[in-house]
């Protein structure tokens, strides 16, 4: 299975498009909703036992392993950063098992390539498989397993954990793991396979009155016949799915005892710490360094410099924090003219400049936008405007790292471990097989933990030193000096006819990354609409930032979309209704929405309410946010959110994300910004990069419609595009004031 | 040498009385479960109490705590918890809303929570909003801590998990 060598320039490219296919993982093979893959080809559990079950386990398949105790284990490929997917992942298969949940855990599956997520990679480069007939299909499998393995896919992102890994591996494995059990009792008991039948990790043969443990024959289980294709529950069969049941990550996380990266004390090494110094603008290295001060300080140990960083060890890592503030970093000079945002921005202009009313790329299109425009009744135009945004995860970035005898252990926080391992190999130059990553609880991700670049730096000070080390960067480290969502510029056009209809919309823009379709307002019946894109240079680096270019996109499109209901006079909601006759989806989602947001209610004096709705990663979300102006100033008073998922597996987990999704969109709408002073981020800490707190979070309710009958779409991102634009379209409402640039609250300064 | 009381037990430890609570705490005394999130006092992630008040201990010097009693999560949890049955009482409503998302952030919500029920079992929503706006949550569960405080304070009901 592992003896394919592709060279690393292959492999650096199918990481690239794997990586892209689960960030950017929003257009779902349509048609039918499960086909069986996921189980591995040969069923190796015996190369695999050793690295995931313990005494007394036994591995059924790669992803279920039964204890002699009836405890039956999920191994779960994807990471846990409070999206849920570790639970949510084990219910799925546990109810394909018929398992009893009170005896079900959760295990991480090892950072190894038996775990890479398939289903994903497959999703993303050849959706025209997914549908594939149950004889082609162990083929499709076995092929997409070895190419998600060559580009190391064992990634979480993209809303996708759920979609792909639960429907197309968790429940394939737990039916099928099921039927093994099944196969093996019946065996065992010489009766036939079909009168056999299970529940709560029971196997029962009622003619015969024979009942046994799933213990009794996971052991025999193992080696019956695996079927790749087997059948699965229909939703009225499911008695876990669908259900909210607890996660099983809360009660460590709510007594200290969960640990997370930074929390890493890895037994019996006495770890050193790493404070370090990036570059204050981007690409730039060390030319000088003074540090005598930092010398004479407490506890420090060495003093490196990396080229491009600077790292400092000491016994303690406030101890290396306080003595590397006190060196002096010359840095060389960056090439890039973009010193301000003014700069940024400026060069945002030129692309569209140079673009014109025609040019740049085309992202959609769709009639002929510019002959409606110059015959339309009405046209509006409008030029928005979005800023860098940093992640900022609780968990500050950090990386346990120990080389020894050419071989590496790595503890971190990472969406990425598999792309990790990689990382740390090519940097230190020794195998992947030499590297060890142990990836525990993510305490935040957003997208900030899809690079592996900071395993590498802590590799490359472990060693320098020689030390076991645990490298922690400061705040300010991370909110200066990471990688950002981007900042753009974007000009719009509408065309309304006579009636107030949007008969031309045109959308132009410079920065379009993941996923493709977050820039086309697909979902709307516009007769003629050209999206176009005029590439400009960021200054600063991108990273996906959750729910990526719909983070912007749905505040531009979907402003500019209340903007042309209030040129056409019309109700905003009632406006887009109109627009979305031809999905009975979308408009039950806005019909549910105006419903429980009492939309057609007048609100208090100094009150309005806004509205907005974005498809994104496979989840339609309508949102209207009320607030009140009367101070002067917006403070949120309520949200209301609406989601059509097709299916969601358990509700009060996709409520949170939801909930959390709203809070972090609505944190960038107030708040989100960082500027450039010299070409360096001006902004550096939680005092002037804020949060939303818990005094300016608004009530939040959050409805679903499961239609049904799609594929199932994703919890983590769908939440957030809706935001920003409802809030801004409130004040609107309230106001008359038009925002077209984020954030909100220094325009009411 | 600094020596305190951590969660019931004197511990004496060889510390500059510079340090911040916080890393004398999770790195010589190797208690994780405060954390650290911003080092200037600006997201409470690592909430700890001193004499029974909520301090940000990555700004509070180590010297601070000298002769005096310090909790953790860690001392409000469990066996070693601190008696009242408020902290089960606040982890149980944690539960039973399922607030927590990453969890980075718990830890410094609850010992939050735990000062602002002791002192004012029955709190309306603006002394929630009071006691609680110096606790950043970045996964945004600030209408389900909400929601857990009233739970443990017996002004809401618990969220019963759907059968």
């Amino acid at each position: 299975m592992n003896d394919m060598s592709p060279d690393k320039k292959e492999r650096s490219k199918l990481a690239k498009w794997s990586r892209r296919g689960f960030i950017g993982a929003g257009v779902l093979a349509g048609g039918g909703l499960l086909i069986g893959i996921g189980v591995r080809p040969g069923n190796p559990v015996g190369a695999l036992s050793p690295k995931v079950a313990g005494a007394g386990e036994n591995l059924v398949n790669s992803w279920v392993k039964i204890g002699a105790d009836n405890i039956v284990t999920a191994i779960v490929p994807h990471c846990e950063m409070g999206q849920g997917a570790h639970s949510v992942l084990a219910q799925m298969l546990a109810d394909e098992l018929d398992a009893d949940w009170d005896k079900v855990r959760v295990q991480q599956a090892p950072t190894d390539g038996s775990y890479v997520v398939t289903d994903t990679a497959r999703m993303f480069v050849a959706p025209f498989t997914m549908n594939a007939a149950d004889w082609i299909e162990p083929t499709w499998n076995g092929l997409f397993t070895q190419i998600a393995r060559m580009a190391d896919a064992m990634i979480t992102g993209g809303s996708s954990s759920i979609r792909t890994t639960g429907q197309h591996s968790m429940r394939i494995a737990g039916a099928a793991a099921r039927g093994m059990l099944v196969g093996a009792a019946a065996q065992s008991w010489d009766v036939p396979a079909s009168e056999i039948t299970t529940e709560n990790s029971t196997l029962i043969h009622k003619a015969s009155g024979k009942s046994a443990p799933y213990a009794e024959f996971a052991s025999a289980a193992a080696h019956q016949p695996m079927d790749q294709t087997p059948r699965l529950k229909t939703p009225d069969q499911y008695r876990l799915m669908g259900k909210s049941k607890a996660r099983t990550d809360i009660p460590a996380k709510i007594n200290g005892t969960a640990e997370f990266g930074i929390d890493a004390v890895p037994e019996g090494l006495d770890l050193s710490y790493a404070a370090v110094v990036r570059p204050p603008v981007p690409g730039t290295t060390v030319v000088s360094m003074n540090a005598e001060q930092a010398k004479t300080m407490s506890g420090v140990l060495q003093i490196l410099n990396m080229g491009n960083f600077v790292a400092l060890v000491a016994d303690s890592y406030w101890q290396a924090q306080q003595a590397i503030n006190t060196i002096q970093i010359e840095w060389s000079r960056s090439e890039s003219p973009i010193l301000t945002m003014d700069d940024q921005y400026a060069a945002f202009a030129a692309a569209l400049d140079e673009a014109g009313e025609t040019g740049g790329d085309e992202a959609a299109k769709k009639g002929d936008a510019q002959g409606a425009l110059a015959s339309a009744a009405t046209t509006i135009d409008a030029e928005y405007r979005v800023p860098f945004l940093a992640h900022a995860p609780m968990e500050p970035i950090n990386c346990t790292a120990y080389v020894k005898d050419g071989k590496c252990d790595i503890w971190a926080s990472t969406q990425v471990p598999l792309m990790a391992r990689s990382g740390v190999a090519e940097t230190l130059g020794i195998s992947a097989n030499d590297v060890t990553v142990h990836h525990p609880y993510i305490g935040g991700g957003f997208g900030r933990r899809l690079g592996a670049d900071e395993m590498s730096m802590a590799a490359r000070v472990a060693a320098a030193t020689g030390y076991p080390v645990k490298m922690i960067w400061s705040r300010e480290e991370d909110t200066q000096k990471a990688l950002y969502r981007c900042a753009d510029l974007a000009r719009m056009r509408a065309g309304l006819d006579e009636s107030g209809k949007l008969v031309a919309f045109d959308h132009a823009f410079t920065q379009r990354h993941d996923p493709a379709e977050a820039c086309v307002p697909a979902m709307y019946d516009i007769a003629n609409t050209s999206v176009r894109v005029a590439p400009a240079e960021l200054h600063l680096p991108f990273q996906a930032w959750r729910s990526v270019d719909h983070s912007q996109q749905g505040f531009f499109i979907e402003s500019f979309i209340d903007e042309a209901a209030h040129a056409a006079g019309a109700d905003p909601l009632e406006y887009r209704m109109e627009m979305l006759k031809g999905s009975a989806r979308h408009v039950a989602v806005l019909q549910k929405l105006a419903e429980i947001s009492d939309w057609n209610v007048e609100t208090a004096e100094g009150h309005a309410k806004g509205v907005a709705m974005v498809e994104s990663f496979g989840t339609i979300v309508g949102e209207v946010i009320e607030v009140d102006m009367t101070s002067g100033k917006p403070r949120l008073v309520n949200a209301w959110a609406v989601c059509d998922a097709g299916y969601v597996m358990n509700p009060d987990g996709f409520k949170n994300q939801i909930e959390g999704g709203i809070v972090f969109g609505l944190t960038a709408a107030m708040y989100g910004e960082l500027e450039l002073e010299d070409g360096a981020i001006k902004q550096s800490n939680f005092h002037d990069y804020r949060m939303l707190r818990m005094d300016e979070t608004p009530n939040i309710e959050v409805a679903l419609i499961n239609s049904g009958d799609v594929p199932v779409g994703g919890a983590g991102e769908p939440g957030l595009p809706p935001a920003a634009p409802a809030f801004t379209n409130a004040i609107f409402a309230a106001t008359g004031k038009r925002l077209r640039m984020l954030p909100v609250a220094k325009q009411f300064a | 040498m600094a020596n305190f009381v951590l969660n019931g037990q004197a511990v004496t430890i060889d510390a500059d009385p510079n340090m911040p609570l916080l890393w004398a705490v999770r790195e010589k005394l190797g208690l994780t479960g405060t954390k650290f999130g911003c080092g200037i006092a600006q997201c409470g992630a690592c909430t700890m109490h001193l004499d029974g008040d909520p301090i940000r201990s990555c700004s509070t010097p180590v010297s601070m705590a000298e002769g005096r009693e310090v909790t953790t999560i860690e001392g409000v949890s469990g066996e070693a918890g601190n008696g009242d049955g408020l902290a089960s009482a606040i982890q149980a409503a944690w539960i039973s809303e399922q607030v927590p998302q990453c969890g980075y952030c718990q830890s410094g919500q609850i010992m939050s929570a735990t000062a602002l029920l002791r002192d004012n079992p029955s709190p309306s929503d603006d002394d929630i909003d009071a006691a609680m706006r110096g606790n950043i949550c970045r996964c945004g569960t600030y209408t389900r801590i909400r929601r857990a405080i009233k739970v443990a304070s017996g002004q809401a009901q618990p969220r019963e998990e759907e059968a």
